[in-house]
């Protein structure tokens, strides 16, 4: 990072403090959800009723089209070669065979590239999405193990692949930092990283040396590996220009960021670069811009020629960033009652000088337990590596790993239930930020969860229960993530003269039944049938820019609509007029019903929008809506809590160990639809397992090269090992979050690491702190 | 994939007319398709031999003959083999997946290559067995999945496939023809050590087609079994699998026949264990020393020691389930 | 002749090197059929050859002249979801649809084999000539088929109940 970045950074941070400190001492009333949003008091509409996909007839037949299926006339298709060696530069590339070789248009190398403008790194501006700010083939310099070299365009794929495997590169070859015991263990190799322009670090008290004088205490280290995301479709994007306009179909969580940041990199407007996509083929924090796009788009306008790019599963390896792996020191202190005297939780994760942050493992730890002390601390060293990037629960999903499973060693330590000990140390605010919770009800969760799992029947001693070859045992692991919501939310409401709706918003769909939720809020928003409401999203003319991550897109676009219709509530009484039963009331004064609007205390005033769109010969009425800073989050503590459970059967002849039952008892307010929602949990915690049984990425730090590139060497779960998963909520609504509703994308990963190694240490008494936990560490 | 012509061959005369020096026999392609897109085998003409034999008969002796062209399915769900060498149907359906079973041929399956990951990185790994002379990446990076047994300075590899411990179990015989004519080798001769040329996966000639494999009688295989032991629970390659036949008189083991996959450059024959076990009593001390014997030469890897491990607490497990013995475990 | 695809015969490609599943996605635009990882290990790509499902990846195109292939597009009636495609939506057996095409062909190869007899990794009794549609060789069959956003268990209560299976859920034990 340059001393300018770090002088924005700086700046960032103290903006963002100041803020904060506003936020916090400011009325409820004047904070974004102060008042609770009226839907919540509506227990009858469509709102929590579990409706199927309005997708999903598409989805099925196979006619949703992704970004690699829109065929575009003259199309080429493009082929990437990536650099092997970690840092170096480009000493002679020979390209000659592949420019001959059957059907190619044309072979792009640093030599011929277009001048670009760096990349916009991800948080460094509202709309930036890049998620590896290097420059993209502007030099002849290596900066990691499978940087982009070469792109070949031809006529089709096969041609693009095989002229691509004709290149041939020599690499003058600099010394890299690859090692991550090397680097961090030198002196001055690591530093205390940041996010969002503030540093990760947080103290309360002296907790090193209330850990010393503890009564009870546990120390332990955590290791956790490096992950990637793995969307069943690689990224691909087919793109063309039209003069000095760019027209992307493009598979991303961030359709309106990607327009702006690709509009920076090639010097044009924001309003140049159109992006759609409607549909992604699963994202987990890994379809944002990298480098294909700009490389794709760079050659299109060389070749004057449409471009297909769609990434091989080694492509995506090369130059899509994962989790970083971390090493993570817990350490509890407690009295004899369990009490926690000292909470430290410090470690060291690996980052690129291009991406945007390390691996923020102690975030769950900072809302977790209340402590007299506490220190936080995530410290970070660079490495020569493919940029790490945003996956699924970024921070909790391993921050959990190490933070619960400490918890489940303290308990045994005091002989105390693991459930038992979480609930006397339940704050009774944030323990670092002392705000108050918007809504928190983890006691209940665990209640219920403990007595639908059958928590009771479990054995405080290990290896207390064997079938024949099979230790069983269980575990529980606290889960949780934060409630975001990001700056830049807008949303238009048009309704037409049937009194139909449709709502446009820049949101994204890549499972999480995007469409389907957000009609059913904007139906009771409107009081409409769900029949007479479509979203339409996924596409960057579209209003807002929000980003399908952090689990805040729902509240987002919630928060979003809401405004829209606040708008809407105003024009129509404008245009109803002095001939309408709702002549002379206010937007305050009047609520959506029954497709059209009525009074609040005298339902009988009413009027339905065909009626006022009919009245002033109007086919349509449009309005658009903002959402406000999002301050609530400065001034409540919210949090998406849940409670796991996890049954494991460990082989005592060969270690394998299955998953035989798991629960997740969630506490994220309300639940919109009960039907995706519950995939939404199940599917984080089927990441869980992968993370706790199987996943890792194999960086081989002697090159700086990831070895396991393909899904046959990257172990996901498959179906065999993959339990009926069942999940409860509280449903108790959150009162100062859209809806009532908290995010649910991303809690499910979280904890169930913890819940899945729990569990093994009750089956065989074998404490495994070095993930994933294969067999071999159990014989 | 680098161009190449395509012939499909009517028999397996016309296929070996058809091979030279830069063909390559294409089978249900799942293994030769995806090295080829990774541009590790670069064949100038593919020879289809997906129309040979893939009949399955009975032999005079009462063994079976086993066309080169049948597909694993094919073999896995035929009632002969499920019923006398119920280790091999238990062996094809542990691999792969349902999908790839329909595809894979049995000659296809026996040359499959190892899914060595620095084997399948041509651009960015060393690897004798594509290069010879370059080095091994393999010995000193991730190795977990590499070879204990009878592994050389020069490869670690394993062979991936599940369907040959079976094979190389039950004694099977390889049909070869070739431009010189027929033979026949015994199926543990086919796969090689790695020793100084890793490169040779078999004994093969260029232009060597396998027709078919054949299974000799063998009654003690009908009480057989295989154990897989993976990372996941389905889908994977073998960490160590066991192929195991069985008989026990009188509490004493009068025949076994025992092999080893996931452990070797080949499917690994466990001689010394059978030699061990023959004439003992039944017991899962004795069971416990073959295993010892057999693994006594094993050279674990940085990543694989829990192999040898792993591997004698199968063996053992698999004949306890065998002579319905009931086994400790592994003392874990 | 060529190649049939959803009873059309259909030219095979003048270029050896076309899989089957870049025939039917970049050639005839049937994009149903995924590509996840070109190299066997996802299960995406699947159809049904002559009711066999298999891996349109590792299919060379010009090996299938003369057979009929099946591909999502191809299930069904015309203008009418096939049985399975409609529990599918009701069990949310997917979230975002990526994997779901490979997934209900596999399982109509796969209950096929079922039915058929075809022994699987957990088959207890090799003798036996019925297979117990149990949950467990659901699983098991169905593990050439990945999904990463987790709709494991809707795609399970789909296939369960299309084809009748036991559907005791094992997590109430």
């Amino acid at each position: 990072m340059s001393i300018v970045d770090k002088g924005k950074e700086a700046v960032q941070g103290v903006a963002q403090a100041v803020m904060k400190k506003a936020a916090e001492l400011a009325p409820d009333s004047l904070m974004p959800g102060g008042r609770p949003d009226p839907l919540i008091r509506r227990q009858h509409g469509h709102i929590g009723k579990p409706v199927s996909r309005v997708d999903g007839p598409l989805k099925v037949r196979g006619a949703a089209p992704f970004a690699a299926e829109v065929a575009l006339d003259g199309m080429a298709y493009a082929a990437l070669a990536y650099s092997t060696i970690a840092k170096g530069r480009i000493a002679a590339i020979d390209t000659a065979a592949a420019e001959a070789a059957p059907g190619v248009v044309l072979v792009m190398t640093h030599r011929n590239a277009p001048r670009l403008n760096p990349p916009p790194r991800f948080l460094s501006g509202d709309k930036a999405a890049a998620g590896d700010d290097s420059p993209i083939m502007q030099d002849d310099r290596v900066r990691w193990n499978g940087e982009p070299v070469a792109l070949v365009l031809a006529e089709t794929q096969e041609q693009a692949d095989h002229a691509r495997s004709l290149i041939r590169i020599a690499y003058e070859e600099e010394p890299a930092a690859t090692s991550l015991a090397t680097v961090s263990q030198a002196a001055g190799g690591c530093e205390v990283g940041t996010f969002m322009g503030e540093p990760l670090r947080a103290v309360v008290g002296d907790a090193d040396a209330a850990l010393a004088a503890a009564a009870h205490k546990v120390e332990v280290v955590y290791r956790t590996p490096g992950h990637n995301h793995n969307a069943i479709e690689p990224h691909a994007a087919t793109l063309a220009w039209r003069g000095d306009e760019l027209f992307v179909h493009d598979a991303t969580q961030a359709v309106a960021h990607t327009a702006w940041s690709m509009a920076q990199i090639f010097g044009l407007e924001e309003s140049q670069v159109h992006v759609t996509s409607p549909f992604v083929g699963g994202g987990f924090g890994a379809k944002g811009l990298w480098q294909h796009q700009v490389l794709a788009a760079a050659a299109a306008r060389l070749a004057g020629r449409p471009v297909r790019i769609a990434l091989s599963r080694e492509g995506v390896y090369r130059i899509v960033g994962g989790r970083s792996p971390t090493e993570q020191r817990v350490a509890l202190g407690a009295d004899a009652d369990g009490r926690l005297t000292a909470i430290i939780h410090r470690g060291v994760t690996p980052k690129t000088r291009h991406s945007p942050m390390p691996e923020p493992f102690i975030l769950p730890t900072q809302s977790a337990y209340a402590s007299e002390t506490i220190a936080l601390e995530v410290q970070t060293c660079y490495l020569d590596m493919v940029a790490n990037t945003f996956m699924r629960a970024p921070g909790e999903a391993v921050g959990t790993v190490a933070l619960e499973c400490a918890m489940d060693e303290l308990a045994e330590q005091l002989g105390l239930d693991p459930i038992e000990l979480r609930i006397r140390n339940e704050p009774d605010k944030d323990p670092i930020s002392g705000r108050p919770f918007s809504s928190r009800n983890i006691v209940a969760a665990y209640r219920a969860g403990a007595e639908r799992f059958g928590w009771d029947r479990r054995s405080p001693t290990p290896r207390a229960r064997r079938e024949g070859e099979w230790l069983v045992g269980m575990g529980c692991a606290t889960a949780t993530y934060p409630y975001h919501r990001m700056p830049g939310g807008a949303a238009r409401i048009t309704l037409d003269a049937d009194g139909r709706a449709r709502v446009d918003v820049a949101a994204h769909e890549m499972g999480m039944g995007t469409a389907t939720a957000q009609a059913q809020v904007a139906a009771d928003r409107l009081g409409l049938p769900l029949e007479a409401v479509t979203v339409r999203y996924g596409d960057s003319s579209l209003p807002g820019v929000i980003l399908a991550g952090g689990s805040q897109q729902t509240a987002s676009v919630g928060l979003s609509v809401m405004m829209a219709h606040q708008e809407l509530v105003g024009e129509l009484l404008k245009l109803a007029g002095n001939d309408s039963p709702l002549a002379g009331l206010r937007a305050e004064e009047v609520e959506s019903a029954d497709a059209g609007l009525r009074k609040l205390d005298e339902p009988g005033r009413f009027e339905s929008y065909a009626s006022i769109l009919g009245r002033a010969g109007r086919s349509e009425l449009a309005a658009e809506g903002s959402a406000p800073m999002p301050l609530e989050t400065m001034h409540w503590s919210m949090h998406s809590h849940g409670a796991m459970f996890c049954e494991v059967r460990v082989n005592a002849v060969t270690g394998e160990t299955r998953v035989s039952r798991f629960l997740g008892s969630f506490d994220c307010g309300r639940i919109l639809n009960p039907k995706t929602a519950a995939s939404q949990f199940r599917g984080g915690i089927i990441m869980g397992l992968g993370l706790a049984l199987m996943e890792e990425t194999q960086f081989d730090e002697r090159k700086g090269r990831i070895m396991n590139r393909t899904l046959a060497d990257y172990h996901l779960p498959v179906h065999r090992d993959v339990p009926e998963i069942d999940v409860i909520w509280t449903d108790i609504p959150d009162p100062h979050a859209p809806m009532g509703a908290r995010g649910i994308g991303e809690i499910g990963i979280t904890g169930t690491g913890a819940a899945v190694a729990n569990a093994i240490y009750n089956a065989t008494g074998r404490r495994v702190r070095d993930f994933p936990i294969t067999l071999d560490k159990l014989l | 994939m680098t161009p190449f012509s395509y012939v499909r061959a009517a028999d397996a005369d016309a296929a070996v007319r058809h091979s030279g020096a830069d063909a390559k026999y294409l089978g249900g392609g799942t293994n030769l398709v995806d090295l080829m897109r990774e541009t590790i085998e670069r064949p100038g003409t593919l020879v289809d031999v997906t129309g040979l034999s893939a009949g399955i008969t009975e032999t005079d002796g009462g063994g079976l003959l086993i066309g080169a062209a049948v597909r694993n399915t094919a073999l896995a769900e035929h009632g002969l083999v499920r019923r006398r060498y119920p280790m091999l149907a238990r062996a094809i359906v542990a691999g792969a997946s349902p999908q790839i079973r329909n595809m894979a041929t049995v000659a296809g399956n026996i040359l499959q290559r190892t899914r060595c990951a620095y084997f399948y990185d041509r651009a960015g790994s060393r690897c004798n067995k594509r290069q010879p002379g370059r080095g091994c990446d393999a010995i000193d990076g991730f190795n977990r999945m590499h070879a204990i047994l009878g592994a050389s300075p020069s490869c670690v590899a394993t062979h991936p496939s599940d369907m040959c411990v079976a094979l190389a179990a039950l004694d099977a015989t390889v049909h070869v023809s070739s431009a010189d004519g027929e033979r026949r080798l015994p199926f543990a001769d086919l796969h090689r050590l790695p020793g100084d040329a890793p490169d040779l996966d078999t004994v093969l000639l260029p232009g060597d087609l396998i027709t078919a494999v054949e299974l000799p009688p063998l009654a003690l295989a009908e009480r057989s079994t295989y154990r897989k032991v993976r990372d996941r629970s389905s889908y994977a390659f073998a960490l160590v699998s066991v192929a195991a036949a069985l008989s026990v008189e009188n509490g004493t083991v009068t025949d076994v026949r025992l092999a080893l996959g996931g452990v070797a450059h080949k499917p690994w024959r466990a001689s010394k264990a059978e030699q061990a076990l023959r004439g003992q009593p039944a017991t899962e001390a004795a069971f416990r020393v073959a295993a010892a014997a057999e693994l006594a030469a094993a050279e674990p890897l940085r990543d694989n020691t829990f192999k040898v491990e792993l591997a004698q607490r199968t063996i053992v497990a698999v004949l306890g389930e065998l002579a319905g013995v009931e086994v400790t475990g592994g003392g874990a | 002749m060529g190649v049939i695809v959803n009873g059309t015969d259909v030219e095979l490609p003048d270029d050896p090197r076309v899989s089957l599943l870049d025939l039917l996605r970049e050639g005839l635009h049937l994009s149903g059929t995924k590509k996840g990882c070109d190299q066997g290990a996802c299960g995406a790509c699947t159809v049904l050859v002559d009711g066999q499902r298999i891996l349109s990846c590792l299919a060379l195109a010009v090996q299938y002249e003369g057979r009929s292939v099946t591909t999502i597009e191809g299930l069904g009636d015309e203008g009418a979801l096939h049985p399975l495609q409609q529990a599918f939506i009701e069990h949310d057996g997917f979230q975002c649809g990526y994997c779901t095409p490979g997934q209900i062909c596999s399982a109509v190869g796969m209950i096929e084999e079922l039915r058929r007899g075809v022994p699987s990794h957990v088959t207890a009794d090799l003798a036996a000539t019925a297979i117990p549609c149990s949950r467990d060789e659901l699983r098991e069959r169905m593990s050439g088929n990945l999904c990463r956003c987790g709709a494991h268990n809707g795609i399970m209560d789909a296939i369960a109940e299309t084809y009748g299976a036991e559907t005791h859920r094992e997590a109430a034990e």
